[in-house]
């Protein structure tokens, strides 16, 4: 039990010692070990996009009373593959007029922020690539960025829908931006630190959704804006602005878009697992299981809502995380702090 | 800060413009300052050509006009050449052609709230109706040997006597289909997005919508109590005991409303209709050649978009000197270039949806 609980920790632990034991000198160990995290980073991020891709498509399919991709491979789970290759040999089409440059880079931008912050996610007990101490506000401030390649997608493809899909996205990533760091906020006022496995860890006895139960909604409602998921999937917009930003997009370039959309879903969900369900703790099955199974859960509950919901106006999403969501974060910020200081220092009467 | 307006073009190629129907938008940010809808993309000439047919093979020709409801035009054109001719047609045929076309309607109906729904970005509730949809349109197949374009009817009564297999089908349908609309109304009535993406949006008063001639749904929308089949009945609606449901300020979400209820009237005429349907011959005494006497004839029924009427001009030789249609579609998008100012892109497409054109209609 404890092996399997520990085996990744374990294989690390080898990999390290076996380069040690090569006779590299320790910076080049440290480095060979950042390259060993790398690619298990990228395979986890890969392998959960293409999963996640065709779990979306199922459970679709299974709401709107249709079996969804079921021909390629048992029951279909081969689909993500065979469309994959179909978009690597499909022609790649540069709109004229559009910024080239711009234009090629942004699907290629739009994964650095995605990788950058599966680095510090704890995948389980002493399972994270960096466990950094100030791991929360290294997430929030490399999630963020995603919004410069969105705008350079929608400006560079010389595209009126692509620029208003691009001029949403920027206004409603920023706007979300607020709320979402104030929910983590309360959280962090709790347990006094910024580390993510601290976080973790503080959770043993109960989860902070029990004890943030506001802050987890404000999170959910602004991780959807962030990850620009239905209902707030305005800067895609399907039927006002045809694909906004990926109006122009094709063939890999479009692929590359769709597979960060899925990266940044799995890592929307990843930190509410770890900040609000408790991370990777759970008995009986290996720490890194049961934050797999608690992941799987929430990002089948984005999906649930990204196929239930219509999609909201733009002046309506601003009005509501302005006037509504901002306030409603900050009050609960307010309340979390004066209970955490009545918990440590009683009513001082 | 010095801003400038820019144009839009939304369609023909757009995914919410049901079709190939092209509006041009001068753009203010987000906010829309000016329109013009552009039609003519899948223009066919219909008229044109129906002068060069003989008068039976006008039918198949109506099926293509408003294509999510072939049989009501059917219908519209079958009526008016019995009124030129004087031809009474039996009892049977009379009360199927009541069921066909109502449950067209509700097919159509379905593919209007579905498509809406869909618009403003609910993907999965357009499955739904769709499912109902399709049960109706299965019937059909297995009655005209179509799924869309049926030319089941004949002046004079109807191609043939309904199949052994509609019975069964239309009875699990009528069965079934309560259950779909209780359900679809939790879905949609009292979604928050839904009510915020609708309620007050693309209002239309009673008289700006007579002024610009809307009939159909999007009239009743606006609380005008105008339906054909009660202020002048034709065929036999006069018989059934139906409700005209009406809205009140004329929105996007009184159009669904609308719809939703009158969904509801049309399966209680289906009902009522599928009860009392009498024995006999589905085919009235017609000559061979028909060669109707020279005069001018105007008809007009209650379509699933709107009143559709139907002028035919004879002059004594087989083949009609004139057939035109007032299309409902045609009229009720004039009254777009008006309520489009001040909206959003977003409510464009609510608009655009909740109205419910066929462009197949709007451009005959």
């Amino acid at each position: 039990m404890e092996f399997f609980n520990k085996i990744f920790v374990y294989i690390a632990q080898f990999i390290r010692e076996t380069l040690a034991a090569l006779g590299f000198t320790p910076v080049w160990v440290e480095m060979g070990m950042g390259t060993v995290y790398l690619v298990a980073i990228l395979g986890v991020c890969t392998l959960a996009a293409l999963f996640y891709v065709l779990w979306e498509r199922k459970l679709a399919g299974y709401i709107q009373y249709r079996p969804g991709p079921n021909r390629l491979g048992p029951n279909g789970w081969f689909q993500t593959v065979a469309d994959a290759i179909k978009l690597l040999t499909k022609e790649d089409i540069v709109p004229c007029g559009a910024d080239k440059a711009v234009h090629l880079l942004a699907p290629v931008f739009i994964f650095v922020p995605t990788v950058l912050a599966l680095a510090v996610v704890p995948f389980g007990e002493g399972m994270a690539a960096i466990d950094l101490d100030l791991g929360i506000f290294y997430l929030i401030a490399v999630t963020s960025l995603s919004t410069i390649p969105i705008f350079m997608g929608g400006w560079g493809s010389n595209n009126k829908y692509s620029l208003l899909g691009a001029m949403r996205a920027v206004a409603q990533m920023v706007s979300y931006e607020i709320p979402l760091v104030f929910s983590l906020l309360g959280v962090v006022l709790i347990t006094g630190t910024l580390q993510l496995q601290g976080i973790v860890e503080a959770q043993s006895k109960v989860w902070f959704v029990f004890l943030q139960p506001i802050a987890f909604l404000i999170f959910i409602i602004a991780a959807t804006a962030e990850t620009n998921r239905a209902p707030f999937d305005l800067p895609e917009g399907e039927s006002e602005l045809t694909a906004g930003i990926y109006t122009e997009y094709s063939g890999m370039k479009w692929a590359l878009f769709f597979l960060a959309e899925y990266c940044n879903l799995f890592i929307v969900s990843a930190i509410g697992v770890t900040v609000f369900l408790g991370g990777w703790q759970g008995p009986f099955l290996p720490s890194w299981v049961w934050f797999f199974i608690k992941t799987h859960l929430l990002f089948s509950f984005f999906i649930w809502i990204r196929w239930t919901f219509p999609r909201i106006r733009v002046d309506q999403l601003m009005n509501f995380g302005w006037k509504f969501l901002v306030p409603l974060s900050l009050a609960n910020v307010f309340i979390t702090g004066i209970g955490v200081y009545i918990y440590y220092n009683g009513l001082g009467w | 800060m010095k801003t400038q307006t820019y144009t839009l073009n939304l369609g023909p190629q757009h995914p919410s413009t049901h079709g190939v129907l092209r509006v041009v938008l001068e753009l203010d940010g987000e906010t829309c300052v000016g329109s013009k809808t552009h039609v003519g993309y899948l223009h066919r000439g219909i008229e044109k050509i129906l002068e060069d047919r003989t008068y039976p093979q006008v039918i198949p020709y109506t099926d293509r006009l408003d294509y999510l409801a072939g049989i009501n035009n059917n219908l519209v054109y079958v009526q008016t050449m019995e009124k030129m001719m004087n031809i009474e047609i039996p009892e049977r045929a009379e009360y199927i052609r009541v069921m066909l076309a109502e449950l067209m309607r509700i097919a159509s109906h379905m593919v209007g709230i579905g498509i809406y729904i869909m618009d403003l970005g609910a993907i999965s509730a357009v499955f739904y109706p769709f499912i109902e949809r399709e049960k109706i349109l299965d019937m059909m197949a297995h009655l005209s040997g179509s799924r869309m374009t049926f030319n089941y009817m004949r002046i004079g009564g109807l191609a043939h006597d309904i199949h052994s297999d509609f019975k069964p089908e239309l009875d699990k349908f009528i069965v079934e289909f309560p259950r779909f609309i209780e359900d679809y109304h939790r879905l949609i009535d009292d979604n928050e997005i839904f009510i915020a993406r609708t309620k007050n949006v693309g209002t239309i008063t009673a008289e700006k919508a007579k002024s610009y001639g809307l009939t159909g749904p999007n009239l009743r929308a606006c609380g005008v109590k105008h339906d054909i089949r009660k202020t002048n009945p034709y065929g036999i609606y006069n018989r059934f005991d139906f409700e005209v449901p009406v809205g009140e300020i004329g929105d996007c979400y009184d159009r669904y409303v609308v719809r939703m209820k009158e969904v509801e009237e049309s399966f209680k005429i289906i009902q009522q209709a599928y009860k009392e349907l009498p024995d006999g011959p589905v085919m009235a005494k017609v000559p061979k050649l028909i060669k109707p006497p020279i005069g001018d004839v105007y008809h007009q029924t209650e379509n699933p978009k709107g009143v559709l009427g139907c002028y035919v001009v004879s002059d004594g030789t087989p083949k009609p000197s004139r057939v035109h249609f007032r299309r409902p579609s045609f009229n009720n998008i004039s009254i777009f270039d008006e309520i489009f100012i001040g909206h959003k892109i977003a409510d464009i497409i609510a608009i655009l949806a909740s109205f419910d054109f066929v462009l197949g209609e709007v451009d005959a």
